[in-house]
């Protein structure tokens, strides 16, 4: 009796421990479904990618061209990044180089609770507070725009830059630091010859793993990044992004509807990039590893 | 004797404007944070009260409290944690204790790093997709928990798996040397002395589901709806409810005219409920940390 009690048992936390390669495989089932119908009966591929003209729900000529949307996302992101990486390398230089155990330990609390900051509050500060110091610093007519986001984002995944970036400076073995400095290194020579080289990977993976959360982020860009469908000439033109198009529509996007449905194929591009961001990540820091 | 020459001086310099260099960009990190949470607090100090907390949103959601949608958000995050915390805390038990180092445990190690990584809003998909469409469970309370259980999965994988591989393979041993079966350690050695790691989990789970919008809002959350003030079993399985974070969207892009203090209380609510459940887990940590014995 207690034997096949404990066999149910195991049997359950195997099943449990498969699970997540079950749901993995059901989000994309689920969503590839939904999408499928209109996306193997004469989908526009070549609109998708190349067209900017987005007209989901007009009466005469529909259009599925998210162009202007992927290049939302990617203005975003890329602004994103740019202020993110290097002052999250930055702060994880600091804290793994320049601190004492305290300091380290009350930085890393904070960086935390960046971190659990809900996106919905975040695009709520991008609405108010920074959309009104934007208008009065650069004396734009709207504050909601690339600019907007992208300061938001940045805020967003800076401490999951930090976090793994720290790890993997936290990884170079001190050896390394002590021949550099018994070389007379001075700490700019150290860090940028000796412990970012050594600790490429891991930065990589951690700039990735940026660029992962910022590309899948919904809330924060819906509400910070105005809502023009059109391609970025500037910092302060107003975009919309893949997350906040599908937000924005599926409301009121009538179920099974081509508009509907096409909105399921975005969800499957932004499935396939961070599925690929993530693994790619995965796979450096494993590489890292097994080093 | 031990004069500095240049060279030494110019190193020190050096050394303290690298100093300078990264702590200006730490500090450029930490001090939105205190400014944020300072400046939203600030413009919501003349509505907090337990008066906002306890009354139904009134008028078009133009006056009034968050009664209805904080209680939404109770449900959602009590829900989607019954379901999730068992699955997630088996899930590392399997993975800690039974996987053998394989092509299998790695997907599925894969599989729990890419689930961290899904975006939201496709969480949203499937979860409509899934539960709201295919499943029959309409737009609910039911619907809404479990994609958000699936969504803060990895979250209790993570931690379970750090607290069980904290405990010594020396606890182990001793057990099964005494003739306990695998399930046996695992249940009364193993599971006991990483409580502590596995609730600190559970307890960022609450933070994370607490917060999230797009997965709700197609799946069970809605706009508005009325409930009996002070009832707490207000809302049922199959209800559609308000949740804080949609109700905090809706408010501020969705309803014209809202008086300015009203989502900046919401903001606050749920903020200041998110930040005191992770201080909390971050508290519990230290706590075990420095209690425990090996």
């Amino acid at each position: 009796m207690e034997i096949l009690a404990e066999k149910l048992i195991e049997l359950l936390i195997r099943l449990c421990g498969v699970s997540a390669i079950l749901f993995v495989f059901g989000i994309f089932f689920f969503v590839f479904r939904e999408g499928a119908q209109l996306l193997f009966h004469g989908f526009k591929f070549g609109e998708f990618f190349f067209s900017q003209e987005w007209y989901p729900s007009s009466q005469s000529n529909v259009r599925y061209g998210a162009l202007a949307l992927i290049a939302g996302t990617a203005s975003v992101t890329a602004l994103a990044m740019l202020i993110a990486v290097p002052f999250g390398i930055g702060a994880a230089i600091f804290i793994s180089e320049f601190c004492g155990p305290r300091a380290k330990e009350s930085l890393k609390v904070t960086i935390e609770l960046l971190a659990a900051i809900p996106s919905v509050v975040w695009g709520f500060v991008g609405l108010t507070v920074m959309n009104r110091v934007i208008i009065s610093l650069f004396h734009t007519p709207i504050g909601l725009n690339v600019l907007n986001g992208g300061l938001i984002l940045a805020l967003m995944s800076v401490p999951i830059i930090v976090s793994i970036g720290e790890d993997a400076l936290k990884a170079v073995p001190d050896s390394y630091r002590e021949a550099a400095l018994a070389l007379g290194v001075t700490r700019w020579q150290l860090i940028y010859r000796v412990l970012v080289p050594a600790a490429k990977n891991g930065l990589l993976a951690a700039v990735l793993l940026g660029v992962g959360r910022a590309v899948g982020e919904t809330m924060a860009v819906l509400m910070a990044t105005g809502h023009a469908v059109k391609i970025p000439t500037s910092i302060f033109d107003s975009v919309r992004t893949l997350t906040a198009t599908i937000a924005a529509e599926l409301g009121e996007a009538p179920v099974h509807s081509n508009h509907y449905q096409v909105l399921f194929v975005i969800g499957i591009l932004l499935f396939t990039i961070t599925f690929l961001v993530n693994l790619a990540a995965d796979l450096i820091v494993r590489g890292l590893r097994s080093k | 004797m031990f004069e500095s020459t240049s060279f030494t001086r110019s190193k020190q310099r050096s050394e303290l404007i690298a100093r300078a260099v990264f702590l200006l960009m730490t500090m450029l990190m930490v001090v939105p944070l205190v400014l944020i949470v300072g400046y939203l607090v600030y413009q919501a100090w003349p509505i907090l009260s337990f008066d906002f907390l306890l009354t139904n949103p009134r008028n078009g959601m133009r006056a009034g409290g968050i009664w209805s949608p904080l209680l939404g958000t109770i449900y959602l995050v009590v829900i989607s944690l019954v379901i999730s915390t068992p699955i997630g805390v088996l899930a590392a038990v399997f993975l800690n204790e039974y996987a053998r180092d394989s092509w299998f445990t790695r997907v599925i190690h894969l599989a729990v790093v890419n689930l961290a990584g899904v975006p939201s809003i496709v969480h949203a998909l499937f979860g409509l997709g899934a539960f709201v469409l295919f499943a029959g469970l309409g737009k609910s309370v039911l619907a809404a928990s479990l994609t958000l259980a699936i969504m803060t999965l990895p979250v209790i994988i993570a931690s379970t798996k750090e607290a069980l591989s904290s405990v010594p393979l020396s606890f182990r041993e001793a057990c099964w040397n005494v003739g306990a079966t695998r399930w046996q350690t695992i249940r009364h050695v193993v599971l006991p002395n990483s409580i502590g790691g596995i609730l600190t989990g559970v307890i960022l789970q609450v933070s994370r589901a607490a917060g999230e919008t797009a997965p709700i809002m197609f799946t069970g959350a809605v706009f508005y709806k009325a409930i009996q003030q002070g009832d707490i079993f207000a809302y049922g399985l199959f209800d559609q409810c308000m949740a804080l974070s949609m109700h905090l969207f809706t408010i501020s892009t969705q309803v014209p005219d809202v008086p300015k203090a009203l989502p900046y209380g919401t903001a606050v609510v749920l903020l200041g409920a998110v930040l005191v459940v992770n201080a909390l887990a971050i508290f519990v940590r230290f706590r075990l940390r420095s209690r425990r014995k090996w």
